[in-house]
């Protein structure tokens, strides 16, 4: 599916950038793009370091194990793959814990981590998971508390109530995430056939 | 609300000189023990960035070339049912495959519509409604080298489009 995707919007892309700004500007386009990519993983070093470097020593201090012990009973059913000695259930528990917090910058390398343990933990399957998909899933559906980034642009364009829509955004982002859950128990089984 | 933005700034505060000090006290090898999380995050760059050059190159094509704008349009009807302006219908397209291109015209439409009218209300509640969802799954699955994605392409997306609808349905309910 991934590839479908991929392959629409860069067959669509690239015939519209030829077809209406001329066939010169395609590779331009193109090399910008790879670009940005590039310096996005540079920029993303630098908080990837410090924060895998923190949640290094969290972990050697049993400090996500604590937070994942209290984490556990409100997400342990979503992961019912995942043993009581999983090393996977800390780091995602941190890495939600730092989403709902709004720290992204944490919460990226945390998750990052999650993966890369479930995927040590994995034995079995060729592909994903089903906790692999879950939790990107889950991720990918934004849990968010505070959406500072949102509160701080409004305020910058002069907003007299910057904070007004967090309510609203709580509530809209709870039922994307809750479709996440649904949909991810739903479509897994049909997944699973399919390797 | 200021309390609300500040926040994360000492949640940061907190876990930055917390954890090394939680960890020297229990007896740990704290700075090894960062050396060693830090190369291995700085190893996940590497891995992450051939799938982020992928996306970007498909996004960024289709965003950069109209394409993006048309098909957005070209959902006028939806927006009509919906009785929602048919910028929002771009920022909806655009939320789940680019991060910063959403944010970049959410400003854009809080600046032409002003950030408390009906319009800015919406579009700041979309924004915050899904996280970009396809780049997530491109990253996460990036960076343990799983090219299958299963279902999650397609769950990811579907949850996206029921938090715009949310976010479309709990502004009409708040008349906000």
């Amino acid at each position: 599916m991934m590839g479908i995707v991929w392959v629409a919007m860069l067959a669509t892309g690239t015939i519209w950038a030829a077809v209406v700004r001329g066939p010169a500007s395609v590779a331009a386009m193109a090399i910008s793009s790879a670009k940005e990519a590039v310096q996005l993983c540079l920029a993303l070093a630098g908080s990837i370091g410090l924060w895998s470097g923190m949640a290094r020593i969290a972990q050697q201090a049993g400090l996500t194990a604590a937070l994942a012990s209290g984490i556990r009973p409100l997400i342990g059913p979503l992961f019912p793959g995942l043993g009581p000695k999983s090393k996977s259930m800390p780091l995602i528990a941190s890495s939600m814990a730092a989403n709902l917090l709004g720290l992204g910058m944490a919460a990226t390398p945390l998750g990052l981590a999650a993966m890369q343990q479930l995927a040590a933990e994995n034995h079995t399957h060729a592909g994903p998971t089903d906790a692999m998909c879950t939790f990107a899933i889950i991720t990918a559906s934004s849990l968010t508390l505070v959406p500072t980034t949102i509160i701080s642009l409004r305020a910058e364009m002069g907003s007299a109530d910057p904070a007004a829509v967090v309510g609203a955004t709580v509530f809209a982002t709870s039922c994307s995430t809750a479709a996440a859950v649904i949909l991810d128990l739903a479509l897994r089984k049909r997944g699973r056939k399919d390797q | 609300m200021r309390q609300l933005i500040s926040l994360p700034y000492y949640v940061v505060l907190l876990l930055l000189v917390g954890i090394p000090l939680y960890g020297a006290l229990r007896g740990i090898d704290v700075y090894s023990c960062f050396i060693a999380g830090a190369s291995d995050g700085l190893r996940t760059i590497a891995r992450i960035a051939p799938a982020m050059i992928a996306m970007f190159v498909a996004v960024g094509m289709f965003r950069d070339s109209g394409a993006l704008d048309t098909t957005a349009r070209a959902l006028l009807p939806v927006a009509r049912a919906l009785g929602v302006h048919p910028d929002l219908m771009i920022l909806a397209a655009l939320r789940p495959i680019s991060g910063s291109g959403a944010l970049g015209y959410l400003a854009k439409l809080l600046q032409a519509h002003g950030p408390d009218s009906a319009e800015g209300l919406l579009a700041s509640v979309v924004q915050g409604s899904a996280d970009t969802s396809l780049y997530i799954i491109a990253l996460y699955f990036g960076s343990v080298g799983i090219t299958q994605t299963r279902h999650t392409v397609p769950a990811a997306l579907l949850a996206s489009l029921a938090g715009f609808l949310a976010a479309v349905l709990v502004c009409r309910v708040a008349h906000m």
